[in-house]
């Protein structure tokens, strides 16, 4: 089931409704987390959680760095969290491991609230349930890459023979196989973080948190891993929330995305939602950029069909992107049938199409 | 020639100032000169010390009846006698009943060589098997070895409080508020300062001489911990945790292992101070190659100093090669290391059955050639080069050290007091007059005052030549890459010695004068201060530089209007930390003639009658290192902002 929906989400994108016809993974409901030693007094009053960020800093000098932030992740979604630097990505994501602790609210993971967990409990979820890769990669510097990739195991206790089996195995799935012995600063960036990807995948986790993982690399070992993030969400298929700064990137990786501001959500949808019904100014001049379409779908620009409408061309699903369909349009001389089910949507044709790879140039 | 308006150049208010208190001090100097002076003569004793006597054979008299004594300092003075006897058992002195120690040279000698292969490599092994050999055929085993025990003794000590307490440190910041004022002032106070307090509770001996060096060696182990710790990356750390460590954990596998080589640096610290603290404890009785030296010195037997003072070098030398090279990771091959083990275990054997691997064959020996070779050295040097030496010692001492001396200690005391406050309060404001008020009155109660202004203007002398060496060489180390290349390593050499080491070549040179105390404190204290210059003028920026050069400044342009000025902060720091190191070899240069507050100190440990006078000696040279220190803290920040 799992593996099907994945294929069909890197295919052709589904919208919201869709991701939620069952629980979700992780449910997070009107988390804060303010700095500063008068927090929880920020968090228990309406009227300072109403002032903007700046202002709470100069009455109070805390800083909210996440406010009221409400989002759901599916089974098996890549959900991208994206946002400009300080607006309270990276706290977000380490709050929902605590690595922060978080100021109020609620994060439920697989119907149990995070927050209360204890000490100990709060160990296992992280040692079974889920890891984490960082951007500044953080390994172990002392150890081989075997040794960093097997780090997590020998801290749950795994005997030695087994941890080397376990850390084999991930060594080969992300591409390191003849590195074991190496050390990280023998390593360059790329393969650094391959060991850090490693490292966490190797206590099968059923979520993995990404900060930025690809922020210190070149653009191009940038792609290649990207890339290779998409094949290891294909072949394992576990729910990743991945936290950039990068549209492109998070437009590549996502099945949706959420875009923060200033430690708010902006808007959450996924890639042809934010382009196609930008909720604000801020996200519109997000997205401007972007080729529309390379993201949108014909969802997006099909209209009715009218009365002189041929109806007896050629037919195309609503999640077709733009830029595939350029060709069956344009080569069609009657408008093309945007049909689900069996049932008509609208139609498409040249205008259509050239409006919006016309507003590219 | 073509009419310029030269602005008038204004003289600053303060410098009026300064500039008439000077003048006023002098016209008065000259008017009651050698009135109110409280001189004190070398024998002649104040109530105050006689009652700190008093309080001595009331301490030496109850020591062995009031429970604070029996349960709490003598319970520290037997554990840390045991320890240390029982290494001295184990490698220095004759112990068990047999006439010679348990591990004789030759298992010392293998001992070191193998645990230098372990954790440093071939090479230092052979260096370090070189150097012990060495320090047999210099006659001197015995004493190397009482020396080494007592180092190891304190390091075992030291380390074993210092590691966790630096952990601790490093993982707490309350810990890490707490410990480093407590850190800075250990480490500020002069280091024969707690020698006498110390024997007031824990008898001279060993125990005093461990105790004194462990507070003295500690405090590096203990910050660079901290450090280390502190300075491991957050996202490790996080990391770790992440993966849902426990803090056990993370402290056992990220934290320690991460930290590690900084760590071994922090040991290698420790030894290197203890050393050097272990040979200037003989001054209270601590065996060894210190007490060698000591004696030798006593009755001006240069050859023989230069003999011990050699063997301080080479035991350093060692011990610091080899915890340098235990820094890096390496992995000995089995064969080696169980080869080497091997080999060890047989050498020791040897060592404890027979006598010729027992006590080093006395028949090879090249010490008396060495004390020879020192002493005809020195007579031809006393012979031959009088003419430059004394030159330098009679021009310093006229133009500096006399008139210096005479302004402070044949002026009133008053007079003195008032000048110094009066100054303080320009360069400090209130707080600064309160602080140095209250030093002064202390030294006035020490009944030494007279003492403490002769050692106050040896101390400025010092430093003096201190700042005009640190400038000169710093600039030039600043402004050379080449230079810095070839002086810093020399520079790090001379920290790591023992201070007495230098005494016995200057005393060649200069005999027993105040001047050689002075450029004993000089030697020792010089390294630090040109460092700080030298990297203080090496961090201006380049670009700044480039600037003035473009804009055609000569060299000397540069250096005076650009360089110097920026670097400041380093001039003041330099200026600080050479006076507190210049007053930390006070009592060392008592030794060799300085006499007044130095003098005082050493006397007071040899004679009981003068053990008080001595410990308010020890008390004056605090006080004035407090002031002192203030001040300078209070001018630099005046000055850089
Ligand atoms: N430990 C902290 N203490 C105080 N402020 C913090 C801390 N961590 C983050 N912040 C503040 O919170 C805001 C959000 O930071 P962060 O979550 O790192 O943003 P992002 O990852 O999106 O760049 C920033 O203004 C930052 O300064
Ligand atoms: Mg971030």
């Amino acid at each position: 089931m799992c593996a099907v929906r994945n294929k069909q989400s890197r295919n052709g994108r589904r919208n919201r409704s869709e991701w939620f016809g069952v629980d979700p993974v992780i449910s997070v409901g009107n988390l804060w987390k303010v700095f500063g030693s008068n927090a929880s007094q920020v968090v228990a009053s309406d009227e300072l959680k109403s002032l903007s960020r700046q202002e709470l800093m100069d009455r109070t000098g805390a800083v909210a760095a996440v406010r009221g932030v409400d989002f759901d992740v599916a089974p098996g979604e890549m959900f991208v969290v994206m946002g400009l630097s300080g607006s309270g990505k990276s706290t977000l994501v380490r709050c929902l491991t605590r690595l922060v602790e978080p100021t109020a609210g609620t994060i439920m993971f697989e119907g149990e609230n995070i927050l209360e967990a204890d000490a100990k409990r709060l160990r296992d979820l992280r040692r079974n349930k889920f890891s984490m890769v960082f951007q500044h990669f953080g390994l172990l510097p002392h150890r081989t890459v075997a040794d960093n990739v097997g780090y997590g195991l020998e801290i749950r206790g795994v005997p030695r023979a087994k941890r080397g089996e376990r850390s084999q195995e991930v060594i080969d799935l992300v591409g390191l196989t003849g590195y074991e012995k190496s050390y990280p600063d023998q390593l360059s960036g790329g393969m650094q973080q391959r060991v850090g990807l490693a490292r966490a995948l190797a206590g099968d986790p059923d979520v993995l948190f990404f900060d930025e993982p690809f922020s210190a690399l070149d653009p191009l070992i940038r792609r290649d891993m990207q890339s290779e993030v998409i094949r290891l969400h294909r072949e394992v298929g576990k729910t990743m929330v991945f936290i950039t700064h990068d549209l492109s990137e998070a437009l590549k990786l996502g099945d949706r995305i959420l875009i923060m501001r200033d430690g708010q959500v902006v808007q959450v949808g996924t890639g042809d939602e934010l382009v196609g019904a930008p909720a604000d100014d801020y996200v519109r001049d997000f997205v401007k950029d972007v080729p529309r379409s390379h993201v949108l779908t014909l969802k997006w620009i099909m209209r009715p069909p009218r009365p002189d409408d041929e109806l007896d061309g050629p037919e195309l699903s609503p999640e077709t992107v733009v830029r595939e369909a350029v060709r069956s349009v344009l080569g069609a001389d009657k408008p093309v049938k945007v049909v689900r089910d069996g049932e008509l949507l609208g139609v498409v044709a040249d205008e259509e199409i050239l409006g919006v790879v016309a507003g590219e140039v | 020639m073509v009419a310029v308006a030269v602005p008038r150049r204004q003289i600053p208010r303060k410098a009026l100032i300064v500039g008439g208190i000077v003048l006023a001090w002098l016209v008065l100097w000259l008017v009651f000169r050698n009135v109110g002076t409280l001189a004190l003569d070398a024998s002649e004793l104040t109530p105050l010390h006689r009652w700190i006597n008093s309080v001595n054979d009331a301490v030496g008299a109850s020591r062995n009846s009031n429970p604070v004594f029996l349960y709490f300092f003598n319970e520290i003075r037997l554990v840390i006698d045991e320890f240390v006897t029982f290494v001295q058992a184990l490698i220095a002195q004759p112990s068990f009943g047999r006439p010679v120690p348990v591990i004789g040279w030759l298992g010392v000698v293998a001992i070191a060589g193998f645990v230098s292969l372990a954790v440093a490599g071939w090479r230092v092994a052979l260096l370090a098997v070189a150097g012990f050999v060495f320090l047999g055929l210099q006659g001197l085993w015995q004493e190397s070895m009482d020396t080494l025990s007592l180092t190891l003794a304190a390091v075992v000590i030291a380390l074993l409080f210092g590691i966790p307490l630096g952990i601790w440190a490093g993982l707490s910041d309350r810990a890490n508020r707490i410990m480093t004022p407590v850190l800075d002032f250990m480490q500020t106070m002069p280091t024969f300062v707690y020698l006498a307090p110390l024997t007031l509770f824990f008898l001279i001996g060993p125990a005093s001489a461990t105790i004194a060096t462990l507070i003295y060696a500690a405090p590096p182990a203990i910050r660079i911990t901290a450090h280390a710790i502190r300075s491991v990356p957050h996202n490790t750390v996080e990391a770790s945790e992440s993966l849902g460590a426990t803090r056990k954990q993370t402290l056992l596998k990220v934290l320690l292992p991460s930290a590690r080589k900084t760590i071994v640096l922090g040991v290698n610290q420790t030894i290197m101070a203890a050393l050097s603290m272990v040979t200037i404890a003989a001054l209270i009785d601590a065996p060894g190659l210190g007490k060698t030296v000591v004696k030798a010195l006593q009755t001006l037997d240069v050859g023989t100093a230069f003999n011990a003072g050699l063997a301080i070098v080479v035991l350093a030398i060692v011990l610091d090669r080899v915890t340098t090279a235990a820094t890096e990771r390496r992995s000995l091959p089995r064969w080696a290391f169980f080869g080497g083990f091997g080999v060890t275990g047989v050498a020791v054997y040897f060592s404890y059955t027979y006598l010729w691997a027992a006590e080093f064959p006395s028949e090879v020996e090249i010490g008396s050639s060495i004390r020879k070779g020192a002493t005809a050295v020195t007579e031809w040097v006393q012979d031959s080069l009088p003419v430059i030496t004394n030159g330098f010692k009679d021009f310093v001492t006229s133009v500096l050290i006399n008139p210096l001396q005479a302004l402070l200690a044949e002026s009133p005391w008053f007079l003195v007091a008032l000048v110094i406050v009066a100054l303080s309060f320009l360069i400090g404001g209130v707080r600064a007059a309160v602080v140095s008020a209250a030093c002064l009155g202390v030294l006035v109660a020490t009944g030494l005052w007279q003492d403490a202004m002769i050692t106050l203007a040896s101390t400025l002398v010092a430093t003096i030549l201190v700042m005009i060496l640190g400038v000169v060489v710093g600039v030039w180390m600043g402004r050379s890459r080449r230079a810095d290349r070839f002086i810093r390593p020399i520079l790090d050499a001379g920290q790591v010695m023992p201070a007495f080491v230098y005494l016995v070549p200057i005393l060649a040179l200069f005999s027993a004068t105040r001047f050689t105390a002075i450029i004993a404190a000089v030697v020792f204290a010089a390294p630090v201060a040109i460092k700080i210059i030298a990297d203080g003028i090496r961090a201006v920026s380049p670009a700044t530089v480039e600037a003035s050069t473009a804009l055609g400044s000569s060299s000397w342009q540069t250096i005076v209007k650009v360089q110097l000025p920026m670097a400041r902060r380093a001039l003041t720091l330099a200026a600080n930390q050479g006076l507190i190191y210049v007053l930390s070899m006070v009592v060392v240069g008592g030794l060799v003639g300085a006499g007044a507050l130095g003098y005082d100190v050493v006397a007071g440990f040899s004679q009981g009658q003068l053990y008080g006078k001595g410990l308010a000696a020890g008390v004056a040279i605090v006080v004035l290192g407090v002031m002192l220190d203030r001040l300078t803290q209070a001018a630099a920040k005046r000055w850089t902002n």
